[in-house]
């Protein structure tokens, strides 16, 4: 077994892993992993391939990543679960999400990593807003961002900057329940009301954002209208099936 | 309005005759077929009996016995369409468990041979 192999399926102890979902991403993805091994040397590094048409999954394993290729395109939500479920059942205690088209700074990764290791919190969320550093969004993105602070805020019963946030970390126990349950698509702002119906909790930290490196978002201005109809009802549905008071 | 009647009826004809024969070539499962079968035959059944339209018509509270029909055919085919929503987010999570369960073996599968090549 490869050194690499054997860290993803015989984890050290520190046990975290760097998650990379990509679909179509091959022009961003090799530079993503190595500054990923950059900022954090040793750490096993997963990509998950959401069944790219591209060269993403041999870019990535030359890199030096492991990848798990997914057998048809799932979707964010679906790819970024199955990661985790994986690192569930190889027995990680930390999983940090970085996105493989470049957006989110690996280097940030140790400063979500000590949020998480304080134990305080099951999910830290990597923000652009927490210390307004370099705010690369554009303004449909911004004004969606604006609405969903509003709509969260008395849902989680406290503010969150940066709900569409992909750059995440995560404990054992948020594993746990995002193994089982996770928003297949845009999950970002559901997965923040179904960890609030565990009363599980998150903090944000400041982590810098940079403009994609190729491709493009999925979320396009003409998509943007559905996107906010569709977070909107997974919002609600999971209010819906809140199993408790708010902590 | 007889005509607009008797297009309702061919059409019932039509879909429950394409049905079965959907199902005679294994193109639509037993269980799917029976909600379009009973939708066909609801429907034909309706552009035939006038009286029961009518007696519909007047219970609705409406002029027209042809809305009435409409109304009805329209709801049952509602309740099939949703059915069969139902069904495919359903068969939609069970095919993403499924993926990322072949996904996750194989990713294993392929650490356990690395293993034995060394």
């Amino acid at each position: 077994m490869t050194p690499a192999a054997n860290q993803a399926v015989n984890p050290p102890a520190k046990r975290l892993l760097v998650l990379i979902p990509a679909f179509n991403e091959e022009g961003a993805v090799a530079g993503v992993v190595a500054e990923v091994r950059s900022a954090v040397p040793g750490t096993p590094i997963l990509v998950v391939d959401d069944c790219s048409r591209d060269a993403t999954r041999s870019q990535a394993q030359g890199a030096g990543a492991q990848v798990l290729a997914l057998p048809h395109h799932l979707g964010l939500g679906g790819c970024v679960q199955a990661g985790y479920r994986l690192a569930y059942e190889l027995g990680y205690d930390y999983v940090i999400r970085v996105d493989g088209d470049g957006q989110h700074d690996p280097s940030d990764i140790p400063t979500v990593l000590a949020a998480l290791e304080k134990g305080d919190c099951e999910m830290v969320i990597g923000s652009r807003f927490v210390d307004d550093n370099g705010t690369h969004t554009n303004v449909l993105r911004a004004a969606g961002i604006l609405f969903f602070r509003a709509v969260l805020r008395p849902i989680l019963g406290r503010p969150v900057r940066d709900p569409t946030s992909g750059y995440v970390g995560v404990n054992r126990r948020a594993l746990e329940l995002f193994s089982a349950t996770f928003p297949l698509e845009y999950p970002e702002i559901e997965a923040l009301v179904v960890l609030q119906r565990k009363r599980f909790r998150f903090v944000e930290v400041p982590c810098r954002f940079r403009p994609r490196r190729t491709g493009r978002s999925t979320i396009t201005a003409v998509k943007s209208l559905y996107y906010m109809i569709h977070v909107l009802l997974g919002v609600f549905v999971n209010v819906l099936k809140f199993e408790g008071r708010k902590r | 309005m007889d005509r607009l009647f008797d297009v309702v009826a061919v059409f019932s004809v039509v879909l429950i005759v394409w049905v079965l024969s959907s199902v005679r070539r294994a193109h639509i499962r037993v269980e799917y077929s029976v909600s379009w079968l009973l939708a066909g035959a609801v429907l034909l059944i309706l552009a035939r009996w006038r009286t029961l339209d009518d007696w519909m018509a007047a219970a609705l509270g409406i002029s027209d016995s042809f809305i009435a029909l409409a109304m009805i055919a329209g709801a049952a085919f509602l309740v099939v369409l949703y059915r069969l929503s139902l069904r495919i987010s359903g068969l939609k999570d069970s095919s993403i468990t499924l993926a990322q369960q072949v996904a996750i073996l194989e990713f294993r599968l392929d650490a356990l041979n690395q293993n034995k090549k060394l």
